[in-house]
């Protein structure tokens, strides 16, 4: 019975979580569907030889909330995306669903993100609130709030178990290095650098939980912590926050590189989104 | 009524009979606690969850009294055992006087 495999994966989830003192070997798989949360290092990343999802660093109760769309949380916030999706809104009267009449067009759009677009560089967020000035007349929504969240984990979602591939060369190329820059740049009171903590020190343990390497192949990701969808800019912005900095701005250019940098470290990984974590 | 409730309900399409199956429940709700304000200063009125039923082909086979200290988006897991085909109807009362229902359909295969 499916209950109770379930059951019996969970106990080997959380003895395994229990044991490794960072990635354990678990598996995920969702519906049946294996999620690729292990690949080697892209080659740019020379401190790493293994590149692991944040999914591994996780108790095995948070790892087999992830293992089932019912009990994922984030399919609540996914529904309300499906609604949102729907709804006409803006001068054109014109939902997302118009043009787009089928989201599933949308797979194989997030493994490519951030992309150049005519020297700029865009994220789904971007792309999201273009639509909505420019074809729909609407007011553009908050770049990490709740209905952006909702629609861009709706549309990653079409593209759940697809490799990661972010081009980092040609136009891409002087924004992957400022990505780069900014991760090892040590910034904020306690003087520390993205890499501190997510290069040298993933697995270890940080207070009560275990680093992960910082992937954001799972964003937007719900979070036990807040109970709600959470993008990668927000995550960015606690983690300043965290080091005692002035985080940039959310949806601004640092930010935009920084993500460019972080999906293409993750550059074999599944797309996961919506990820659990805690 | 509140916005946006949504009940979701994970029952097995079929099953042989006598067999015990698992249904999971969740229903999305803010469960408004009563006591907080909306931008102007009114009290934005109580809406919790506080009852919780499923029955099946008319008999119950459970019934929860929900207290207010429990979170939003309320999610029940339990067994039941499925002696015939028939529906499982499950019923959540709100505060407010909202009722939110939905059913499944099982077969015996």
């Amino acid at each position: 019975m499916e209950f109770k495999t379930l059951l019996t994966s969970a106990a080997i989830v959380a003895l395994s979580a229990g044991f490794a003192s960072a990635q354990d070997d678990a598996v995920l798989t969702v519906d049946g569907e294996v999620i690729k949360t292990r690949a080697a290092a892209p080659a740019f990343t020379e401190n790493l030889d293994t590149v692991y999802s944040g999914w591994h660093f996780r108790s095995g109760e948070t790892q087999v909330l992830q293992m089932d769309d019912f009990e994922n949380p984030a399919f609540v916030f996914v529904d309300q995306g499906v609604d949102l999706f729907d709804k006409v809104d803006g001068s054109e009267g014109k939902a997302c669903a118009s043009c787009h009449e089928d989201v599933s067009d949308f797979a194989g759009l997030r493994p490519t993100l951030p992309r150049v677009e005519n020297g700029e560089l865009v994220t789904m967020e971007d792309l999201v609130n273009e639509c909505r000035t420019d074809r729909m007349g609407a007011e553009p929504w908050k770049y990490s709030g709740s209905q952006m969240t909702a629609v861009t984990a709706l549309i990653g979602l079409q593209s759940r178990g697809m490799s990661i591939n972010v081009a980092v060369d040609g136009d891409a190329a002087p924004f992957f290095e400022r990505g780069k820059d900014l991760y090892y740049q040590r910034v904020g009171q306690l003087d520390m650098a993205c890499s501190n903590c997510h290069e040298d020190n993933y697995g270890v343990m940080i207070r009560a939980d275990h680093l992960s390497q910082g992937q954001i192949n799972g964003f937007p990701t719900y979070r036990l912590k807040n109970a709600k969808l959470n993008s990668a800019h927000g995550r960015f912005k606690g983690c300043m926050e965290n080091i005692r900095a002035t985080p940039f701005k959310v949806g601004g250019d640092e930010f935009k590189a920084l993500e460019l940098y972080l999906a293409a470290r993750g550059n074999g990984l599944s797309v996961e989104t919506p990820s659990v974590r805690n | 009524m509140a916005n946006d409730v949504k009940p979701r309900v994970k029952v097995p399409k079929s099953a042989a009979a006598g067999d015990v199956i698992t249904i999971k429940t969740l229903i999305s709700h803010q469960m408004e606690s009563g006591v907080r304000k909306d931008g102007d200063g009114n009290i934005i009125p109580r809406s919790i969850i506080n009852r919780f039923v499923a029955d099946f082909n008319g008999q119950n086979i459970i019934d929860v009294t929900l207290e207010p200290a429990i979170s939003t988006n309320p999610y029940f897991q339990f067994d039941a055992m499925v002696p015939e085909a028939g529906e499982f109807k499950f019923t959540w009362y709100d505060d407010d006087g909202s009722v939110y229902e939905t059913s499944k359909k099982i077969k015996i295969a």
